[in-house]
């Protein structure tokens, strides 16, 4: 079977600068994978690679057995941290609808699930994807009044809309606070194993996760390492990737915390930018 | 116009009604400020979304020197309002990162630009020495004058804009509540801005027909502003803000017929009443829009 994701010598440039290279990646069907590494190191880049907003300066990339942007229909995609102004009028459910009929031109009728099959089905699957999520019961709220654990629920019932065989997941975690972390990441991988959803999801604390990972992606400049989480969050494989000391140290409750992981480069501080 | 100070209110509303349309110029000013009231409404509505009221003033700005020049020239000021103003909304949207987020940072050179624009108008203004009233009309709003060929104008303008609009409507929300997920998507989101701009323009330009310049928002952000407080469902509130419009634009028109201050006093006034009872009164919103949701 063709690998959900595929990267080879991969590279990506911004401008004159090399963010990442070398970079060999398979992430096979149905498979949970989390994407690691320092702030600055490339981590939404190589999301957007695999949509297709961005292309490699070096190597080859394949995404569900096609070239990147040509599977954008197969995709569910939720970006970094993005959070609904207050004032922002349209409910929950509308921005949920817009993730599935949101690109097709033309004026969305309202009430045409009356005498629209098309439009009874959309209705049908917003519902299901709202109920799936855990949202129905503030869905129907303005987007801006809903707490940010509630926002990121419908982003992902949005990203889910189409049933979609790829999931990329930007950061889903940031900026909710511990239980909200706990219980979105047991959605989320709720959703790849009963739906049968590849999920690639970037994150800077691997440890709301750990439970649920089939396998990590560790990012560094010069290349990745991945494998298992056990495999590849270690001091001996991250101080190669790095090339500088770090240790790996478990808590006595399975929590991994990385020391010594190289910071974001000085000249790379506005990751929101790409 | 003398006639325009002969009639009197009385308590027979039929009667009063029946005076409102005995002259064509009057009949005219109705026909104009029902179409612009409907495209203000509607391209309000995404342009309040997309928070955008800071372009959308800057248009209606360009359109006063553009106006003002016409007439200079010796063209009719409502090709001027058009020309500026669509070639203006082309100008921003070709500027660097016009963005939500853009606005923000250039709005000291589009405050420049708006001020340039104003004094490039009232230079035109100066230069023209004819009609002393130009001016006001120009900036505050008049519904004198409008001949059958402009209202036909303003239709056909009318008519094209808002097939547009319908035809980029739902792409055009998404790119506007959720602008990465759209462009992940294959969404133009970037052409679609260029040609809402573009929108905006010819509706800035078509009110500054009947509020002036400086009074656009009266129509094209107070009652979009509104409705989106009163509900949140996209439909409803598009079809409440084109009705607030038009019952706006109405009453205005009516008041400044039987009195004898400006359309553009009345129409922003009411407006504005609207806007602070649908603010003020949170309770009542929110009891209709549970109702809306129910």
């Amino acid at each position: 079977m063709t690998p959900s994701v595929a990267l080879e010598d991969a590279a990506v440039r911004l401008g004159r600068r090399t963010i990442w290279r070398d970079v060999d990646v398979r992430v096979g069907h149905g498979e949970f994978v989390a994407v690691l590494g320092p702030n600055g190191v490339g981590k939404s880049p190589l999301i957007k690679v695999l949509l297709g907003l961005l292309p490699l300066s070096d190597g080859r990339a394949e995404v569900l057995g096609l070239a990147p942007g040509l599977a954008r229909a197969a995709i569910g995609y939720l970006p970094q941290r993005r959070s609904f102004e207050p004032s922002l009028r349209v409910r929950g459910s509308d921005v949920v609808r817009l993730g599935l009929d949101g690109d097709r031109w033309g004026l969305p009728v309202p009430g045409g699930s009356r005498w629209s099959r098309r439009a009874r089905d959309v209705s049908r699957r917003v519902e299901e994807v709202i109920d799936l999520v855990g949202a129905t019961a503030y869905a129907e709220r303005p987007i801006g009044e809903v707490s940010g654990g509630e926002q990121q629920r419908l982003l992902i019932a949005q990203a889910l809309a189409r049933r979609p065989r790829l999931l990329l997941l930007d950061e889903p975690l940031d900026s909710l606070d511990l239980p909200n972390q706990a219980s979105v990441a047991g959605l989320i991988a709720g959703i790849s194993r009963d739906e049968q959803v590849t999920v690639l999801l970037v994150a800077h604390d691997v440890n709301p996760i750990l439970g649920y990972l089939d396998r990590v992606i560790y990012l560094g400049h010069g290349g990745a390492a991945t494998g298992t989480p056990r495999e590849v969050i270690t001091g001996e494989t991250l101080s190669r990737l790095y090339d500088t000391p770090i240790e790996v140290l478990t808590t006595s409750d399975g929590r991994l915390v990385v020391v010594g992981q190289p910071e974001a480069p000085a000249h790379h501080t506005d990751r929101h930018e790409h | 116009m003398i006639a325009a100070s002969d009639p009197r209110l009385t308590w027979n509303l039929a009667r009063d009604v029946r005076q409102l349309f005995e002259f064509p110029f009057m009949v005219n000013a109705f026909r104009a400020g029902t179409i612009v009231a409907v495209t203000a409404g509607l391209i309000g509505w995404f342009m309040v979304l997309r928070r955008q009221t800071f372009a959308g003033h800057t248009l209606a700005l360009v359109g006063f020197p553009g106006a003002a020049g016409a007439v200079l020239v010796g063209v009719s000021a409502h090709l001027g309002f058009y020309a500026f103003c669509v070639t203006a909304a082309l100008v921003i949207s070709a500027l660097p990162s016009s963005g939500r987020r853009g606005f923000s940072e250039e709005s000291a050179v589009i405050g420049t630009i708006q001020a340039f624009a104003l004094a490039s108008g009232f230079l035109f203004v100066s230069l023209y020495r004819g009609n002393l009233n130009g001016i006001n009309a120009l900036l505050f709003g008049s519904f004198l004058g409008i001949t059958t060929g402009q209202v036909a104008l303003l239709a056909l303008l009318a008519v094209v804009a808002l097939t547009m609009l319908g035809a980029i409507a739902r792409p055009l929300l998404f790119a506007s509540v959720d602008t990465d997920v759209a462009a992940a998507r294959g969404v133009p989101v970037r052409a679609l801005s260029t040609a809402f701009l573009v929108l905006l323009g010819v509706a800035a330009a078509a009110t500054s027909q009947i509020t002036g310049s400086l009074l656009v928002f009266a129509l094209l952000v107070l009652p979009p502003a509104t409705a989106q407080r009163l509900t949140t469902r996209p439909a409803r509130s598009a079809v409440l803000s084109v009705g607030l419009a038009l019952a706006v634009t109405w009453l205005g028109l009516a008041l400044a017929y039987y009195s004898r201050y400006p359309i553009g006093f009345y129409v922003t006034t009411i407006a504005f009443a609207a806007f602070v009872v649908a603010s003020a009164a949170p309770a009542l919103a929110g009891r209709l829009g549970h109702a809306g949701a129910t």
